[in-house]
């Protein structure tokens, strides 16, 4: 025996099962002469290795780990050697398979692209195949364990082929459990070519997918598009386009290498990309400086693109009437038929609806913007301990996010909670969260809002409940994401959260630590007149601003056509005028004021245009005062907006704010003796305000916070809750 | 108005202006209660105080308006109504005049619903307690054995209708207070509804559900009837019928015209196959010429009442806790 052998066992943690993980292992086993076993078991992967090379094995094991694993941690230990062993092998956990974890869906993977596009392959042409480094997981599972028979993949028998590669410990598809052939697997309604004819003719299709239907046609077809925007009944809220690969890009929109690489990862979110002057019709994202854009993911995608010799292709969800996506086959005979001229259907079911993510690079990194195809649902790991708690969201976008020991697991984005159908998708998300991590939460915490749904939901469960404050839940969503315990000032901007004090709150400046949350300063409020109407027509906000101003007598040249006169009564009465300290609706006045968007077609429509408009930011320095009770005033740069073009009037308005808000906050971080400042909120979807006020604060040496893998807007907030809820158990000793 | 002896001669005036405009022969007798024969079957009691700004508005005032809100409640259970009380608390000052408005308006609408005032009583509170007059006013009528009109049941299937225009009265009381304008092109509803209802009985005697959609308009009274009787309800949006005066107020004004108060409205539920009968008996009658059916009673463990909005979506149209918050975040 050489005295440098040893045997070691590694216990690995993390994402490590149903991604190829044991091949791996086994392959780089053999590779290095090692004997020994690997296998799965309860907490994660086993593998104890015996021979000279356990240096070099460690380290592949960090270096070359199959492209959906993550792992979170290897511990090592030194055991006492085997005599006689020979070989490595892949063992049978005692209780047959047990996956404790669901992973995300994944794109397809080199590999199987190159078979699917190989004319001798047995797999040539065949829209569903997939290994263990891609391919559909978690929206056909219902339940753990993580096998075939839990999945949706159970109704197809494997063919002798395919048994034979699941069972070979060498070949990519071991235990790949959705794994098929076109002699086993499931089966396209329509073939390719007629899919690319008419999609080339201009019909819209509605196209099964991954999470849900897709509505379809050709982004270089402007009737096309119109057509779909009429039957869709979406007038200009932006669609995405998928397009073959990056080089396909660079004619329509600006890409580096970070947003490239967002694009080709293995999660394929939409990614936000600047526009460039291009022959695509304006129409797919009016009067928006970005466009998302993604590549083919599935097998299906890729067929289609190869058809169509790469020509690019609107692709939307299939949610008619702001309903939860279209997953079932006969579902999308009664709601697509009227807006689709064709459906495609295939017969592997979609269990759990999941709709794309939407991600941008900024100066942070990536921010994910909408989570869900590709990241859900991947855990985020919390620095307490507690038992299982159930965060409910808000209103808008709305998640839910459930805890299990030290880890919280956001679900995919639900939806507006204002029809039946999205309340039964949210109820269905926490059933299914709840049965793949095996957890009866004790806890469930809820918007102040006495008139969410989710509010009622967390009541209807009959478990505690716990209230938390709209804007202490945004800043600790960020706590929760980057692990801060100690004391930060928070800085919440969006569109509206009930505050404590019952009023309409936005702007809001605190001081957090932990479950305390002092409200140390708010924006000056705005009467918001027609209260939620306020809030899909700017031009309202406008008239209010003018109103605050002292310019009462200009609404009504100002936003002739609409019934200015009983909106001025309105806001002399304050009828039906809640004040507001939003910043959601201080963006919509500058809308309003500079005749950006009068009316919005959808939420964030008027400040994305306005973003859309700045060319150099501009800051007036005396745009803002701070006021002594903490009160940030801006009526003076809403003053000198009145008199600014639209563009000026942009640039002014965010370079201002920027500058305003962080002579604020710094402010606050001197008074309070804090130097990590936290941001969250609808409004920092705003890049320029985003990345202006952080780079700023930063200069001032200050830490700045911001979510990132978590979304910013109210999609995040059920994160922020669960934050809390587990400050709370801790506090009550439970 | 002052108390002492003043007061007494001022309680003697009143008394003289009520005995005049309510004049019946069991009034009459001057005691201290009203003694009657009441036809056979159950006897129905409802009592209703009235607390209104503006007193007069459009339509309507205080007065008449006490006498149609307590024989439609009367009425909706499917009865008749037949004798009511008045009781009033008077603000030191109150004209006399407006008193005298309101009383007569009393009588007319008790005169036109075919009911009598038959006892009553009035208090006087010290100025500055009370804003000019509040009225009680109590029913009794009398409901046939055939009749069973109750807010649970609503069954699946069951068609959802209602008389005429939502959000007259709610708009054009809100406009009248805060000086909007619109009352010039709308007024209130507000309207005895037992000529109707004895139509609508008479029409289809099977009617499950009755109820006026009053304060909190047709949303909340409609979230009520769904949990009491365990079910769901889906209305289809176009075929409400609202004024485009209406429209227009509740749309600059950011209200939904379905949370916003009726006072001459009401709706009932029927099974489906006698729907069409009980529009047309409802359409014959003067109060019910805009008569619609609005929406159906569905299956829902969860009560939701939703919306079928034009453009293809559905909504829920939730009952809410307290007054409208902003929800839009
Ligand atoms: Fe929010
Ligand atoms: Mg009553
Ligand atoms: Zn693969
Ligand atoms: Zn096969």
């Amino acid at each position: 025996m050489q005295p440098n052998l040893k045997r070691i066992q590694y216990r690995v943690r993390g994402q490590v099962q149903g991604v190829g993980f044991r091949p791996f292992v086994y392959q780089l086993a053999w590779d290095l002469g090692l004997t020994g076993w690997v296998l799965n078991d309860q907490e994660g992967v086993l593998i104890e290795v015996q021979g000279s090379t356990t240096n070099a094995f460690l380290d592949a094991l960090h270096k070359q780990a199959p492209a959906l694993s993550r792992i979170q941690s290897i511990e090592e230990k030194e055991i006492e050697k085997k005599e006689n062993e020979a070989v490595f092998l892949i063992r049978e956990s005692e209780c047959g398979d047990v996956q404790t974890d669901i992973i995300p869906d994944a794109a397809i993977c080199p590999d199987c692209l190159s078979e699917m596009r190989d004319p001798n392959d047995r797999r040539y042409g065949y829209p569903f195949l997939n290994c263990t480094h891609c391919g559909p997981r978690y929206t056909i599972t219902h339940s753990l364990p993580y096998d075939r028979a839990q999945t949706s993949m159970a109704a197809f028998e494997m063919c002798p082929a395919c048994e034979a590669e699941y069972r070979d410990p060498t070949n990519r598809r071991f235990h790949a459990q959705p794994t098929c052939c076109p002699n086993c697997g499931p089966r396209l309604s329509m073939d390719i070519s007629e899919i690319a004819n008419r999609i080339r003719q201009g019909q819209i299709l509605a196209i099964k997918g991954l999470g849900g239907f897709h509505l379809v046609c050709d982004a270089h077809n402007e009737t096309a598009i119109e057509k779909l925007r009429k039957r869709k009944n979406r007038a200009a809220k932006p669609f995405a386009v998928m397009v073959a690969d990056c080089k396909g890009i660079n004619s329509f929109a600006k890409l580096d290498k970070d947003e490239q690489a967002l694009l080709e990862s293995p999660e394929r979110p939409i990614v936000l990309l600047r526009k460039k002057k291009s022959n695509l019709p304006d129409t797919i994202a009016p009067n928006l400086n970005r466009i998302g854009v993604m590549l083919p993911y599935t097998p299906l995608h890729y067929l289609i693109m190869d058809a169509l010799r790469g020509r690019p292709l609107v692709m939307t969800s299939a949610n008619p009437g702001g309903e939860p996506l279209v997953i079932a086959n006969d579902e999308a005979e009664h709601r697509l038929s009227n807006i689709a001229d064709a459906i495609v259907t295939h017969n592997r079911d979609i269990l759990i609806r999941v709709d794309d993510s939407v991600v941008r690079h900024d100066l942070s990194g990536p921010t994910v913007l909408r989570s869900a195809r590709g990241f859900t649902p991947r855990p985020i790991a919390l620095t307490q301990d507690t038992s299982s708690i159930l965060g409910l969201g808000a209103f808008l976008k709305n998640t839910i996010c459930l805890t299990r020991a030290n880890h919280a697991y956001l679900s995919q984005h639900i939806g507006d909670l204002d029809n039946v159908a999205t309340l039964c998708f949210q109820e269905e998300t926490f059933d299914h969260l709840r049965k793949i991590l095996h957890v009866d939460p004790v806890l469930a915490v809820h918007d102040l809002h006495p008139d969410f749904a989710s509010t009622r939901f967390a009541h209807s469960l009959g478990i505690e409940t716990f209230a938390v404050q709209h804007h202490h839940a945004h800043i600790a969503s960020v706590l929760a994401e980057h692990q801060i315990d100690g004391p930060v000032i928070g800085l919440a901007l969006d569109g509206f959260g009930l505050g404590d004090n019952g009023k309409s709150w936005g702007g809001e400046l605190f001081k957090v630590d932990g479950l305390n949350c002092t409200r140390i300063g708010h924006l000056r409020p705005l009467a918001q007149p027609g209260g939620d109407k306020a809030a899909v027509e700017p031009w309202r906000m406008g008239a209010s601003a003018l109103h605050a101003l002292g310019r009462r007598d200009e609404i009504d040249s100002r936003f002739a056509g609409h019934d200015t006169q009983t909106l001025k009564l309105m806001l002399d009465k304050g009828l039906n005028s809640p004040q507001t300290s939003s910043m959601g609706r201080l963006f919509d006045a500058a809308c309003g004021l500079l005749g950006v968007c009068e009316i919005a077609q959808y939420e964030g429509h008027a400040p994305m245009m306005l973003e859309s408009l700045v060319s150099r930011i501009e800051v007036d320095p005396q745009g803002w005062h701070l006021e002594e009770n903490g009160v940030l005033n801006l009526l003076s740069l809403l003053n000198t907006l009145c008199e600014r073009t639209a563009q000026s009037g942009a640039n002014l308005f965010h370079g201002t704010l920027v500058f305003a808000l962080a002579d604020w906050v710094e402010q606050a971080c001197t008074k309070h003796n804090i130097s990590r400042v936290a941001l969250s909120g609808g409004c920092f979807l705003n890049e320029i305000l985003s990345q202006g006020l952080k780079r700023k604060l930063q200069q001032a040496g200050l830490e700045v916070y911001l979510n990132q893998h978590v979304p910013l807007s109210d999609a995040g907030l059920s994160l922020g809750q669960v934050w809390l809820g587990q400050q709370k158990l801790l506090r009550d000793g439970s | 108005m002052s108390h002492g002896g003043g007061g007494r001669a001022m309680s003697q005036l009143i008394e003289q202006l009520f005995g005049d405009a309510f004049a019946n022969d069991i009034l009459a007798q001057g005691n201290d209660q009203a003694a009657f024969e009441l036809p056979r079957g159950k006897v129905v009691m409802s009592t209703d105080s009235f607390v209104i700004s503006p007193l007069f508005f459009p339509g309507g005032n205080i007065g008449n308006l006490a006498v149609h809100g307590t024989v439609n409640d009367v009425a909706l259970s499917g009865g008749q109504p037949l004798y009511l009380t008045a009781g009033f608390i008077l603000e030191e000052g109150f004209p006399l005049k407006d008193l005298k408005t309101i009383v007569d308006s009393m009588a007319h609408a008790a005169h036109e619903a075919g009911v009598y005032i038959v006892t009553g009583d009035t208090k006087v509170v010290e100025r500055g307690h009370g804003d000019g007059v509040y009225i009680n006013t109590t029913g009794i009528g009398v409901i046939t054995d055939d009749i069973h009109i109750s807010g649970e049941r609503a069954r699946p299937g069951d068609k959802i209708l209602i008389n005429g225009y939502v959000g007259d009265h709610g708009v054009a009381i809100m406009s009248l207070r805060e000086g909007l304008g619109f009352e010039a092109s709308v007024q209130s509803d507000c309207a005895s509804l037992n000529g109707l209802i004895g139509d609508m009985v008479k029409a289809v005697p099977d009617i499950h559900v009755m109820r006026d959609p009053t304060r909190g308009g047709l949303a909340a009274t409609l979230n009520e009837i769904a949990r009491q009787s365990g079910v769901g309800m889906m209305l289809n949006e176009p075929d409400i019928p609202i004024r485009d005066q209406v429209r227009g107020a509740c749309e600059i004004l950011g209200l939904d015209p379905l949370y916003v108060a009726n006072e001459g409205k009401l709706l009932a539920i029927c099974p489906e196959d006698q729907a069409e009968t009980l529009l047309h008996a409802m359409q014959a009658h003067p109060l019910g010429k805009q008569a619609a059916i609005i929406g159906s009673v569905i299956e829902d463990a969860n009560s939701f009442v939703q919306l079928k909005t034009g453009f293809g979506g559905t909504r829920v149209v939730d009952w809410i806790a307290g007054e409208q918050l902003p929800r839009i975040c």
